[in-house]
This record gives structure tokens, C-alpha cells and sequence, in this order.
């Protein structure tokens, strides 16, 4: 295990996992800002992960383009490189990793319970698992989407004056919602934010479920009553949001767990929605894997070293720089 | 219960004051037992005393490993919220009336409560536990103040919420007096008000610039502000007590008053430590103060008196609706018919321009003095934090410049943030911490020193982050006595961060000897 460092960087053959700084060789897990940069050389991904780049950052925001499809195996002389689901968003996905009969998995950022966006979780043994931990502590067990869901279709039931905003991330989040809405009958048109618009548009290229939707414009402030209306985080506290009558303001989050979180972004109605594992899905994976040696990535790392120790599991945090908590999801 | 504590998730989540008022009527609304209890809870006047914090967190280390809830309770930062979030069960369970549960709660045997809590706290919720856990513990802290409830219930049955205000400390759970006045059934309560606590009147800081320029100083008169604890004496021939700002009966802590006084009145004032009315000093009054009675040998050592402000009751008569000029007029007379040595009088400060009384905030003793009250002539008694008629004016803090050393998550409204700072100054080469402030910071400064924390630690201990040594806080003290108890020698009084100094290099920190000859700690 000691041929890759805490930067996820295999040394020998210059390959870099999620790199925050332009690189030769990038092997990308998902789409979101925080592992998918601009500038690298070559790019290896799924399909996906490689289309949502291009629609973020350009058609050249890398020199070469290697797409791989899930469980097909990649070389780079003596090590092999296969990915899997990771049931995060559209197109994530974990890296295996083997080289002479040491299997490593790099799981990104996953979760393992159901989601009709992207491909579920597969779980792969190894001997070495770097885990992610955003949600690395007991208090985080994440509930049903579907009843997180059923709150918001039942305040715009009973609130008929007024528009529901949901701060959900562009890529993925935003989809799943949209998604969850659709499974629980809510038929109605959804309204997006403009950032959202592209990403929406090829989420539903890719015959994912999101239903009819439409670009927030500047129509009368009544018409928006009634409405849900799906726009990036930071949008909510930005004057654009004051352009609607009477928002409640909502955020679909796992960090919506914890009451005082809510509070202090002046969320009314939190819905705990998340696209990382819950405590007991960590807990879980490592159990499952096999792998004797677990290594924690960026989130709430100290209470999963500290379990997988008394696991009796080699475990230790790997800070990777330039993430720190709280600003992932 | 169910329904109780959904009331207390939305009212934590709504930032409107008006949309709070409305979730509250539409809970009072409802015309069973259910909402006394609820009025009871929302306005702090209902709680458990056998269930203390450490009892709740003896209660959840059963249930989860010690570690594992120290990490989250660390993230959280609110006790309530980990132990609801952290408990292995979470289930709708059929949910208990609200009076019901609170009555099953009375009747727990001491012998059994950890088996008996723990059995509830399994049945219910996320929520409904947290509502729980609320509730036992007291003080909801869910921004809904006293006052907000008995304006919705004023609003709701369309009363003057002064006339709750009024009757308020006379009424008793189950309030079906208040409810049967509010649906105009009967009259108004009648209430004994000379047996009562009666909130106290409070003062608001004065704002030198505004206020000095806009108030006419002859309509004022100005007192020291003590530095001692704010009480009420309430005297009769039948029996004597003393009560807290809060309204917490202290009595038996202070039995040399209760033995000494007579006379029938409601007197406001101060409690000091000192003999012959020479107060010694808020270091002495601690050595009283948090004890439920107080040995002989202790109040031989630390005599207490009161320094009497105002007087709200004289012989049965109720004297709030006097100006205060006219209050004192029977205040003087009941301490000459009273005459003891553990009542005198605060001495009224003359004064006829704001210049003038400069000089008296400017020349106070620096122990005994927190600043000068500033005081309506033509005031009534108005309970609670009245604008426009008293003022403080506290005397300048103290000052010191001193270095971040570590920081912690604070809770409640700043969890999540690294807001609690350490901060020390020099010994030799090293850095001595001095103190710990958690206020003091605008939200900006605020959200700069989180980022420096979470960028620059150097080593974690459990919660504790310490930073690398740049950055420079101002620290505001009210006041610094030595102590054994720290490493430094010295324990500071309401430190609070003034501001940051980022033009000063580490190196011109005091050290500690500098500071304490500074501050005159020997």
C-alpha cells in the first residue's frame, strides 16, 4: 500500500487520484468541483463523469479523454485500474487499484442506499480501503428520502401562497430531488435556477426521471405561488432569491441532520437528503471490504479511526489538502 | 407530544417573530390540558430538577461508547440534540399525550430513573426525544422569549399583553384562572402581589454619543453601580426572604439578613460583602455565593448587608406606579423606622450636566464600582428591560493584548464554529494561557478567526485545536484577581476579544509578570 502518499498520488507511474492542481495523469472519481478540476493532461473516468467535465469546464479542459466502463480493467505497467459504482451521482465512481496481488480501493464519495440517478453502490473487497467520512459520526443516520421528500410535498400543499425554494447542489443533488419528487407523483413543472439548466438537460439526455422542468424567468412574482423552485445553495441568501413571494426556504442536505445547522443558515424546512453514506453505511463498507487497512479521507475522520482501531483495523486519517470539512457535499 | 414537539422544531427554524406568534396561537388553540403543561414548558416554569445534564449523559454512555459521543456532542454542541441524534432507536412509536408523559415523569422512584428514562427516551423519536431532553433539563433556548408567548396569547384573545404581564408571577399551573379571563368567562385573576417575587427593573447600556446629546440631565439622577448581586428583600412581621434577579429564593444562603431586618416592605438592592457598610469586594462575595447555607464561621468572615435602590411595597401599599423620586421618599422612611445594620441606602449622585458626571464614572473605585446608573427621576417600576428610563454606564473595561493559543467549537447559536479562544501571554520563551473568551467579536471577525483556526492548527487534543501563534487579540477584562487554581496565577473577570490586533508583531506581547504588575496582582 505504500506505492500511493496521502495526496492519492502513485509516485511510479505519476498518476494522480482527484488532483486539486493541474497534472499529467488524472484518474477522476466524479464530477463535483472538489475532485474534478480543469487543466490535467490526460483524464481517465466513466463516460459520464468525462461528459459532465466538458459541460462544466469546456470541451478542452483536458488534452485526452480515456472513458471507462464500470469493472473494465485499465494498465498502466504493472498496475491495473478498474472502477465501480459508487452510487454518489451520475457517473461516480471508486477506484480498484491492484498491483502485485494488493487490491486498494478508492471509494470517492459513495453511498450505498438507493437512488434512481445513477448506477448503486458496489461493494468491492480489497486490503486496503481509503474511505471518504464526510458523515463519520453516530449522529448522521440518514432517514428515508422518501418521507424527507413527503415533508416538502405537504408544506406546498398547506402553504398554497407561498414558493418553496430547495438549495440543493447543481450536479446531483438538485437531479435526485427533482428524481424523488417524481416517484412520489409531485407532476407539476419544477423551476431551476439558471446554473442548473445544463445539467438538468443532460441528466435527462441520459433518461434519468426528473420530469418537466423550466428556467426561473422574470415573470410576475404571483405566478411563482405554489411553486418549487430548485437553486444552488449560495443562491439562497443572493438578492435573486427575493424575487419570489413568500419563499420558505428548504435545503435538501445530509448535514440538515443537526437542528442548529439549520438554524444558523436560516433553513425552515430542513430535509435530510444526502448523497453520502450515513455512520452505519461507513460502518458497514469497512466490514464488508475485508480490508485490514483503513484509511480515512476528508470529513469527521476522528470517530471512524478511533472505531476501526477498536476494530482492532490499521487505521489513520489522510488530510488531503485543500479540502476541509464542511464545504463538500 | 408528537404535536408539542413539532410546535418546538418549527419554532427553532422560524427566523419571523410574527410566524412564531402564529405557531404559537395555533397551538393554544387547542382547549385540553395538553396546553397548560405546553405554558408551563415555553415560559421556563416547569422542569425536573432530579434530571440533570450528567444524569442524561450517564443515560446515553450506556448506549453508545463514551468516545464516540464525546466526538459528536463536540460537532453538535447542543446536549439535547446528540443524545436525540445519537440514540440507537428511532421510532415512531404511538407518541404519549404531553401531560401525560410529564406526569409519568413526576412519578419515577429515584431508585429508578435510569431504567425508567432510558425505557422512554427508546420509544420515541428524534424530535420527540429532543423535545424531551428540553424539557428536563429547562430553558428551551429556542428563541421564544416569555414576553413572545404572552403576546401571542394576548393577541390570540385579544388582550393587552400588559395585563398578562401584570398577573403574571401570581399565576399557577394549570392557569385555568388565565384561560377562563382570556375567553372572557370570568374576570381577571385576582393575585396577592405583596407575597410575590416581583420582576425586577433592569437597565438598559447607555450610548454616549445618542443618548448624552438627546436626554436632559436635570430630569435625571445617577447612583454607584455595585458590584455585588442584585436581590430582593421582601419583609413582613410574618416572615422575611430574599429572592435573586431571577426570582430563585435564596434565603437560606443569606440566614444574617432573614435574622436581622424588619419592617413590611419589597425592598431592591444590592448584596455586598463588608462590615459597617464598607463593601470588601466581588472576590469576597464569591466565597458566599452558590452555597445552599452559609456556616458561622463564614459569615463572621464574610458579612453581607444590602445596599438598598428602590422599594416597590410599604406597608402593604404598592408604590410601582410612584415616580422613583417618590419611591425614595418612602425608602428613607422605612429604613429610619427600621434601623439594622445589614440595610443602608444607595447614595444619589448630584449632578446637573453630563459633563459633570463624567467626573464621577471616571473616579470610581476600581473594585467595588462596575460604573454609575443613570436614572429617570419620573420613573414608575416597570418590570424587565424598559427602554427610556434607566441606564447604565459602565466604567471602561481593562485591556490586554494577548495571543490565540487554542480554540474550541462553541454552542448554541455559534456551533460548528471555532469560537471559544484561548489566549496567553508570555513566560520566558513560552506562552502562559490567561484566559478564555467566547464573546466579544462581531460575526465577521468571527467567521476570519474560524478560518484561521481550521487552516493553521498545529495539534488537536480531542476537541481542542491549538493554532500556530500569530494572531493578536484584544482582550477586554472587567477585572483580574490572582488565583491558584491556574497556571498563570491570575483569573480574569468577563473577558471578552475587543478586537484583533493584526498590526502588532507576537514579540510585544506583555509578559507575565509585565501584566501582573500592570494590573497590580502581587
Amino acid at each position: 500500500m505504500d506505492f500511493i502518499n496521502h495526496q492519492l498520488f502513485i509516485k511510479d507511474i505519476n498518476v494522480h487520484i482527484d488532483p486539486i492542481l493541474p497534472k499529467k495523469t488524472a484518474i477522476i472519481t466524479h464530477g463535483h468541483a472538489d475532485h474534478a478540476r480543469f487543466g490535467h493532461d490526460h483524464v481517465i473516468a466513466t463516460r459520464e463523469t468525462i461528459d459532465i467535465m466538458k459541460i462544466r469546464y469546456g470541451d478542452k479542459c483536458a488534452k485526452k479523454f480515456t472513458p471507462l466502463r464500470y469493472g473494465q480493467k485499465y494498465s498502466i505497467k504493472n498496475y491495473d485500474f478498474t472502477l465501480y459504482p459508487a452510487g454518489h451521482i451520475l457517473g461516480s465512481a471508486q477506484v480498484l487499484i491492484e498491483k502485485n496481488n494488493h487490491r486498494l480501493v478508492i471509494t470517492g464519495d459513495y453511498k450505498v442506499g438507493k437512488d434512481e440517478t445513477c448506477k448503486n453502490f458496489k461493494l468491492v473487497k480489497c486490503d486496503t480501503l481509503i474511505t471518504e467520512a464526510t458523515f463519520g459520526l453516530p449522529i448522521f443516520q440518514h432517514p428515508d428520502p422518501k418521507d424527507e421528500i413527503q415533508k416538502l410535498i405537504r408544506s406546498v400543499k398547506i402553504n398554497k401562497n407561498n414558493c418553496h425554494i430547495v438549495g440543493a447542489y447543481a450536479l446531483g443533488k438538485a437531479q435526485r430531488v427533482m428524481n424523488l419528487l417524481r416517484q412520489q407523483k409531485y407532476n407539476e413543472t419544477i423551476y431551476i435556477h439558471g446554473s442548473l439548466e445544463k445539467l438538468c438537460q443532460y441528466y435527462s439526455k441520459e433518461k434519468i426521471n426528473i420530469g418537466k422542468f423550466e428556467k426561473v424567468s422574470s415573470k410576475d412574482k404571483s405566478f411563482y405561488e405554489g411553486k418549487i423552485i430548485i437553486a444552488p445553495p449560495s443562491a439562497l441568501k443572493d438578492r435573486w432569491s427575493r424575487r419570489f413571494p413568500n419563499p420558505i426556504i428548504c435545503m435538501a442536505s445530509g448535514w440538515m441532520t443537526v437542528k442548529q445547522r439549520a438554524k444558523q443558515q436560516g433553513i425552515e424546512l430542513p430535509l435530510v437528503i444526502s448523497d453520502h453514506s450515513d455512520w452505519n453505511e461507513l460502518l458497514d463498507t469497512i466490514k464488508k471490504s475485508k480490508a485490514k487497512n483503513i484509511l480515512i479521507t476528508h470529513g469527521q475522520e476522528d470517530a471512524l479511526v478511533y472505531y476501526c482501531k477498536k476494530q482492532n483495523l490499521v487505521s489513520k486519517p489522510l488530510s488531503i489538502q485543500g479540502r476541509s470539512d464542511e464545504e463538500i457535499e | 407530544m408528537k404535536k408539542f414537539s413539532s410546535l418546538l422544531h418549527n419554532l427553532i427554524l422560524t427566523p419571523s417573530r410574527n410566524n412564531k406568534i402564529k405557531l404559537l396561537q395555533d397551538y393554544f388553540k387547542i382547549l385540553d390540558i395538553n396546553r397548560a403543561y405546553a405554558l408551563a414548558i415555553l415560559s421556563d416554569q416547569l422542569s425536573f430538577q432530579f434530571i440533570k445534564a450528567s444524569k442524561l449523559r450517564e443515560l446515553v454512555y450506556e448506549q453508545v461508547d463514551q468516545h464516540l459521543f464525546d466526538y459528536s456532542y463536540d460537532y453538535v454542541g447542543d446536549l439535547a440534540e446528540t443524545i436525540s441524534l445519537i440514540w440507537p432507536t428511532n421510532k415512531e412509536g404511538k407518541s404519549q399525550n404531553l401531560s401525560t408523559l410529564i406526569e409519568n415523569i413526576k412519578k419515577i422512584k429515584k431508585s429508578e430513573i435510569n431504567t425508567e428514562l432510558s425505557q422512554l427516551l427508546s420509544q420515541l423519536s428524534n424530535n420527540e426525544r429532543w423535545t424531551l431532553i428540553k424539557i428536563c433539563t429547562g430553558g428551551l433556548r429556542i428563541g421564544v422569549s416569555q414576553r413572545l408567548v404572552k403576546t401571542a396569547l394576548a393577541d390570540l384573545y385579544k388582550k393587552p399583553v400588559n395585563e398578562i404581564e401584570e398577573i403574571w408571577h401570581g399565576l399557577e399551573f394549570p392557569y385555568e384562572n388565565l384561560f377562563q379571563w382570556l375567553r372572557n368567562e370570568t374576570s381577571k385573576p385576582k393575585i396577592d402581589f405583596k407575597k410575590l417575587f416581583h420582576p425586577m427593573m433592569l437597565a438598559n447600556p447607555i450610548d454616549e454619543e445618542r443618548d448624552f446629546k438627546r436626554l436632559n440631565a436635570s430630569e435625571f439622577q445617577a447612583e454607584y453601580k455595585w458590584d455585588g448581586i442584585r436581590v430582593q428583600l421582601m419583609v413582613s412581621s410574618k416572615s422575611v426572604s430574599l429572592y435573586s434577579r431571577t426570582g430563585d429564593n435564596i434565603s437560606s444562603a443569606f440566614p444574617e439578613i432573614i435574622e436581622n431586618t424588619k419592617g413590611d416592605a419589597v425592598i431592591d438592592g444590592e448584596l455586598l460583602v463588608g462590615r459597617n457598610f464598607k463593601p470588601s469586594g466581588f472576590n469576597d462575595l464569591q466565597q458566599r455565593l452558590n452555597r445552599k447555607k452559609a456556616s458561622k464561621d463564614l459569615q463572621e468572615k464574610f458579612p453581607v448587608f444590602i445596599r438598598a435602590y428602590d422599594i416597590l411595597f410599604y406597608k402593604g401599599k404598592d408604590l410601582r406606579k410612584l415616580f422613583l423620586y417618590e419611591r425614595r421618599k418612602y425608602l428613607e422612611k422605612f429604613q429610619k423606622e427600621n434601623k439594622t445594620n445589614k440595610i443602608d441606602l444607595s447614595l444619589i449622585i448630584k449632578f446637573k450636566t453630563w459633563k459633570e458626571l463624567t467626573k464621577y464614572k471616571n473616579n470610581l473605585h476600581d473594585d467595588l464600582n462596575e460604573g454609575v446608573m443613570i436614572k429617570l427621576k419620573n420613573s414608575e417600576y416597570l418590570p424587565g428591560r424598559k427602554k427610556g428610563y434607566w441606564y447604565k454606564w459602565k466604567k471602561n473595561p481593562k485591556l490586554v493584548d494577548a495571543i490565540l493559543m487554542y480554540a474550541q467549537r462553541g454552542h448554541g447559536k455559534r456551533s460548528s464554529y471555532y469560537s471559544d479562544f484561548t489566549f496567553g501571554v508570555w513566560k520566558e520563551n513560552e506562552l502562559v494561557p490567561i484566559g478564555k473568551a467566547y464573546s466579544g467579536y462581531t460575526d465577521k471577525e468571527l467567521l476570519v478567526l474560524d478560518k484561521f483556526i481550521r487552516n493553521n492548527t498545529t495539534n488537536k487534543f480531542g476537541p481542542v485545536r491549538e493554532v500556530k501563534k500569530e494572531i493578536i487579540l484584544e482582550v477586554a477584562f472587567d477585572d483580574v484577581f490572582p488565583s491558584s487554581r491556574h497556571k498563570s496565577g491570575v483569573a480574569m473577570r468577563f473577558p471578552r476579544i475587543h478586537r484583533i490586533r493584526w498590526d502588532k508583531p507576537t514579540n510585544e506581547v506583555l509578559s507575565i509578570e509585565e501584566f501582573k504588575k500592570e494590573f497590580k496582582i502581587g
